[in-house]
């Protein structure tokens, strides 16, 4: 079983935040604070993301990563955190939406 | 985030420790606190309902916005017995996303060859458990039917406050088991804890139906604790 929890913790992207900071990288850390309607991910998953653009884990299972990444980038050149607003794909107030209909709210911040 | 507060809440989460991510939205700060940690006020009773419903949130309180992120231990299955129903439960129990244990002292019921890719331990409940103790967020399932395997093994679950204690056998059998629990020192309240005849009442018939029924329960007992909580404020 040990086996099985280390390869948990090998995909958890707050372990692998704690891995990342200590090999020296800056890391941004994605949150989903809240849902409205069909969101693909519960509250409180993480996406974390590097300076490269390097990612690990999941806010929206695919539909925004995308524009948290590049938001991360901006996160981590400023230090100060901010908070973003996804919601359904057709309407013309959001980039990038969730086909699903959903809404999320997903606040990311630098690590350190 | 502070980086202290990453070393810390991933410390308490690899020792299997409730714990929360406080996060301040308007300014970023943030502490951990451990399941049992004081926490003063509204904000302290939002702490409370979260560790009790397991659900992550935000939460107003004095006009700012706090981001409740709760990190509960992954749930496990610790099952007493290398029986027929374990061999149906173990795949089962794997897909259900419980972490399995399988515990038998008899090697020729615990073999790797009716048990591929589980944790399989082959000696006494006492021997295995002192080394992987039981706790809240363990199920802990008897199913030898031999009370010098079983009985050792339920009294630890109620010790470590098992959230899921059942056991294999008739309602006679299980009148009996309860006495012998009572002389063993198992408090008689908790004795009605004890989820027997095991599973839910689906009129299980095969070992694999009983599995399923087995597992229902453990999912059933997983997801309805702390529900009188309720959910956070919004």
């Amino acid at each position: 079983m040990s086996d099985l929890v280390q390869r948990d913790h090998a995909r958890d992207p707050l372990m692998i935040a704690e891995e990342w900071m200590r090999a020296g990288r800056d890391v941004a850390i994605a949150t989903v604070v809240e849902t409205w309607g069909s969101a693909p991910r519960p509250v409180g998953s993480h996406l974390v993301i590097d300076t490269e653009g390097n990612f690990e884990g999941s806010v929206s299972g695919g539909c925004v990563e995308g524009a948290v990444v590049a938001e991360a980038a901006d996160v981590l050149a400023e230090g100060k955190p901010r908070m973003l607003e996804f919601g359904v794909a057709d309407e013309t107030a959001w980039e990038v939406g969730l086909s699903c209909g959903g809404r999320i709210r997903v606040f990311v911040e630098r690590l350190g | 985030m502070d980086p202290h507060s990453l070393k810390k809440l991933n410390a308490l989460r690899r020792e299997r420790n409730a714990a929360i991510l406080l996060t301040d939205l308007g300014d970023g700060r943030d502490r951990v606190i451990g399941e049992g940690d004081a926490v003063a006020g509204t904000l302290g009773e939002a702490v409370a309902r979260a560790f009790r419903s397991g659900k992550s949130g935000v939460a107003e309180v004095d006009g700012r916005q706090f981001f409740l992120n709760v990190h509960l231990p992954a749930p496990r299955l610790v099952v007493i017995g290398a029986v027929h129903i374990s061999q149906a439960l173990a795949p089962m129990a794997k897909i259900a996303g419980f972490d399995l244990t399988i515990i038998d002292p008899r090697t020729a019921f615990a073999s790797p060859e009716r048990f591929p890719d589980v944790a399989l331990h082959a000696e006494w409940p006492d021997e295995a458990l002192a080394r992987q103790p039981l706790d809240a967020y363990t199920a802990l399932a008897a199913l030898t039917h031999d009370p010098k395997i079983d009985d050792p093994a339920l009294k630890a679950a109620f010790e470590a406050e098992c959230f899921y204690i059942g056991a294999l056998g008739s309602r006679k059998t299980h009148a009996k088991r309860v006495e012998r629990l009572i002389d063993l020192g198992v408090a008689g309240e908790m004795l009605e804890r004890i989820d027997a005849p095991i599973g839910l009442d689906i009129g299980a018939a095969t070992p694999a139906e009983i599995a399923v029924a087995v597992l229902g329960s453990v999912i059933r007992a997983l997801r309805t604790r702390g529900l009188d909580g309720g959910g956070l404020p919004s």
